[in-house]
C-alpha cells in the first residue's frame, strides 16, 4: 500500500465549512448514483458516431466520447459500480481482516507469529503489486479486482484490529463472561468484536478513498471492469485516445469524477474517524 | 553503539531481508500453481498458438514434474544466475528485456525522486517556518488535496493542459540526450511526484517543529545568531533523521508507481512492460518485473533502515 495519510484532526466543536461542503458533494453522487436512470438523458451505452467527441452544449451537457457516447450520462451510471466496488473490497477485507486480527490477538502464540509473518510478506509488496500478481494469474475482471484488493487491504485492517482487541481483551468485563463459563469464540463474536465496531468503522472509512482509487487505477490499466462498463477508470482509459486530438472532456470528466470523489471522502473521513474515535474513549 | 551490537544488528537485518525475500518470491513462482488449469498451458501463456514443442520446453524450463520446492530451488537458482527464461511474446530472453527496459524506470524514478526532495521538503520548511499561518495552512490543504488525486488522473491533467492545451511538452515516449529526456520525463516525473507532496512536507514540518523546540535552538536564539542561520544550521540539520527517512521510504514505494505512470505516459519502462506482460498472458515476464520491483523495494527499505541511526544518532534500536 501506499503510506496512508494521516491528517492532522482538526478538533475543533463546530464542524468545519470544508467538511460540510465535502459532505454535500458526496450526498449529491450518492444520489446521482441512485437516481441515474431518472437523471441521465441518454442511455449509458448509447452509440451515435454522428455526434463524435462533441463539445459541451445544450444536446450533451459534458461532451461525448469518441463513439459519441454521452460523457455525463456514463458518469452517472458509472457513479454507481465506482461507489459499490470499494465498499464491497472493504467488506471482504474487513471480514478477513477482522477475524484474523482477533484470532491473532486473543490466541497469541503461534497464531499471532503466523499472522504476522503472513503480513511482513505481503507488506513486501509494494503499491498495487500483490493486486497485480493475483490478477496475472486469475486474469482481469472486476470480480478478480475486488476480491484481489480486499485480500491486499487485509493486513492492514489485521494490524489494526489486533493492536484494539489486544487492550480490549484485557478489560475486566471479558474475565466476566469467562468466569460465567463462556467460550472464547463466543466472547469473541457477541461482546469483543462489537464493542471494537466503531474504531473499525471509523478506520474502513479513512481507508475509503485509497479503495476507491486503487479500484480506478486498476480499471484505468485494463485489469478491473471491461468494456462496456462505465466505470470511471475504465471511461478515463478509453478517453486517452482523444487527448492527442485536442478533446479533453473524454478523459477529464472521469478523471474530475474520481478526484472529486476521492477528495471529499478524505476530508469526511478523517473528520467522521476522528469522531467515531473520541467516543469511544 | 559498539562494533559488536552493529555486526548483531547489520547480520539481523540482512537476514531478515533474505527471509522476506525468500518468502515473497516463492509466493510469485507458486502464484503458477494457483492459476485455473495445467501450470504449463498457463506459463506458455494460454491455449492459442500453443504447439507440443513449446509446451514441452515450457515443462523442461520450469521442471514441472518435479515435486515444488526442488522447482522452485531451481528456478531461484537460475534466477539468482540471470536466467529468466524466454518471454513467449518476444521471443528474448527475459533477463535482455529488463535490462533494456529498466534505465528508462530508473531515470523517470529519479526525476520524480528529485521533485519530490525539492518540492516536499522545501513546502515543509515553508510552512514549519510560517507556522500557523495562511502559508502553512495552504501547504498542508494543497499537499493534501494532490495526494488525494489518483496517479494517473493527475498524467492526465498535466497531459490535458501542459501537453496539449499549451504544447510545452510532449505527450508521450521517453526521449533521446539528456534534455529530450529530461524534456519528456518532466510530466511523468512530477505525476509521480505530486502524491508523495504531502507525506514529505508533512514529515519535514513536524521534524522542524520538533528540533525547533529543542534547547540549543533556544541558545542560539538567545545569543543573537541570525533567524536564517538558526534554521539552516541549527533547526534543519537535526530534522535531517526523520526527512531523508522518509523520503527514502517513498522513494522505494515509487518503482511500483511507475507501472500507472509509465502505461500514462506510454513510456518503454519495466512498469508498462508489467502491465502489457499481463494483458498478453506473458507470466515469466510478469514474473521477472514483480521479483525486481520487490526486490528493489526490500532492498531499499532496509537500506533507509540501516542508515537512520547514522543519521540521528538520538534513535536508539527498539529491541536491542
Amino acid at each position: 500500500m501506499t503510506a496512508a495519510l494521516s491528517l492532522t484532526p482538526v478538533r475543533t466543536t463546530r464542524r468545519p465549512l470544508g467538511v460540510t461542503l465535502a459532505g454535500a458533494v458526496l450526498a449529491l453522487v450518492v444520489l446521482a448514483a441512485l437516481a441515474a436512470p431518472l437523471l441521465a438523458p441518454y442511455a449509458p451505452d448509447a452509440i451515435d458516431l454522428s455526434a463524435s467527441l462533441v463539445g459541451t452544449g445544450s444536446d450533451h451537457l459534458l461532451g461525448t466520447d469518441s463513439s459519441g457516447q454521452d460523457l455525463l450520462s456514463r458518469v452517472l451510471y458509472g457513479a454507481r459500480s465506482s461507489l459499490v466496488a470499494p465498499v464491497a473490497l472493504l467488506a471482504v477485507a474487513a471480514v478477513l481482516g477482522v477475524t484474523l486480527g482477533v484470532l491473532a490477538a486473543w490466541r497469541g502464540g503461534w497464531v499471532d507469529t503466523l499472522v504476522s509473518r503472513l503480513t511482513d510478506v505481503m507488506y513486501a509488496f509494494p503499491g498495487l503489486l500483490f493486486t497485480v500478481l493475483i490478477i496475472a494469474v486469475f486474469g482481469a475482471g472486476m470480480t478478480t479486482s475486488v476480491l484481489a484488493l480486499g485480500l491486499a487491504f487485509t493486513p492492514t485492517i489485521a494490524k489494526y484490529t489486533r493492536s484494539l482487541a489486544l487492550s480490549e481483551a484485557r478489560k475486566p468485563y471479558v474475565d466476566a463472561y469467562r468466569v460465567q463459563g463462556m467460550g472464547g469464540a463466543r466472547i469473541c463474536a457477541l461482546h469483543l468484536v462489537p464493542n471494537l465496531g466503531r474504531s473499525i468503522l471509523g478506520y474502513l472509512v479513512v481507508l475509503f478513498g485509497e479503495a476507491l482509487m486503487s479500484l480506478a487505477t486498476l480499471s484505468y490499466l485494463g485489469f478491473g471492469a471491461q468494456p462496456p462498463s462505465s466505470d470511471w477508470g475504465l471511461m478515463v482509459q478509453e478517453g486517452q485516445a482523444a487527448i492527442v486530438q485536442g478533446a479533453l472532456l473524454p478523459a477529464l470528466v472521469p478523471g474530475t469524477a474520481i478526484a472529486l470523489v476521492v477528495v471529499s471522502f478524505n476530508v469526511v473521513g478523517v473528520w467522521a474517524a476522528d469522531r467515531l474515535g473520541k467516543q469511544d474513549r | 553503539m559498539n562494533p559488536s551490537a552493529v555486526v548483531r544488528r547489520l547480520t539481523r537485518r540482512v537476514t531478515g531481508l533474505v527471509a522476506t525475500l525468500v518468502a515473497a518470491s516463492f509466493v510469485i513462482f507458486a502464484a503458477v500453481y494457483a492459476a485455473p488449469g495445467d501450470p504449463a498451458v498457463f506459463l506458455a501463456g494460454g491455449r492459442d498458438k500453443l504447439t507440443p514443442e513449446r509446451l514441452a520446453q515450457v515443462r523442461a524450463q520450469y521442471h514441472l514434474d518435479e515435486p515444488l520446492v526442488e522447482q522452485y530451488g531451481r528456478w531461484l537458482w537460475d534466477t539468482v544466475h540471470l536466467d529468466l527464461g524466454r518471454s513467449f511474446k518476444y521471443s528474448d530472453q527475459v533477463v535482455d528485456l529488463l535490462a533494456s527496459r529498466l534505465p528508462s524506470t530508473l531515470q523517470l524514478v529519479a526525476y520524480a525522486t528529485l521533485l519530490y526532495v525539492v518540492l516536499g521538503v522545501g513546502a515543509g520548511i515553508l510552512a514549519s517556518v510560517k507556522r500557523s499561518t495562511w502559508v502553512d495552512s495552504a501547504v498542508v490543504g494543497g499537499t493534501t488535496l494532490f495526494a488525494s488525486v489518483p496517479s494517473f488522473v493527475a498524467a492526465i491533467a498535466l497531459v490535458s493542459f501542459f501537453g496539449v492545451r499549451l504544447g510545452w511538452f510532449p505527450v508521450t515516449g521517453s526521449g533521446e540526450g539528456l534534455t529530450g529526456t529530461l524534456h519528456h520525463l518532466t510530466l511523468p516525473a512530477l505525476s509521480l511526484a505530486l502524491g508523495a507532496l504531502a507525506i514529505i512536507s508533512r514529515v519535514t514540518r513536524q521534524a522542524m517543529a520538533d528540533a525547533a523546540a529543542s534547547d540549543h535552538v533556544e541558545a542560539a536564539r538567545a545569543s543573537g545568531v541570525p533567524e536564517r542561520e538558526i534554521v539552516r544550521r541549527h533547526v534543519l540539520r537535526n530534522a535531517l533523521g526523520p526527512i531523508v527517512t522518509m523520503c527514502g521510504l517513498v522513494m522505494a514505494g515509487m518503482l511500483a508507481g511507475t507501472v500507472v505512470v509509465e502505461t500514462a505516459f506510454g513510456i518503454s519502462g519495466i512498469g508498462s512492460l508489467l502491465v502489457n506482460a499481463i494483458n498478453t498472458h506473458d507470466f515469466p515476464v510478469a514474473q521477472a518485473v514483480l521479483l525486481l520491483m520487490v526486490t528493489g523495494y526490500v532492498v531499499v527499505t532496509t537500506l533507509v533502515d540501516l542508515l537512520h541511526p547514522l543519521l540521528d544518532p538520538t534513535v536508539k534500536e527498539a529491541h536491542a
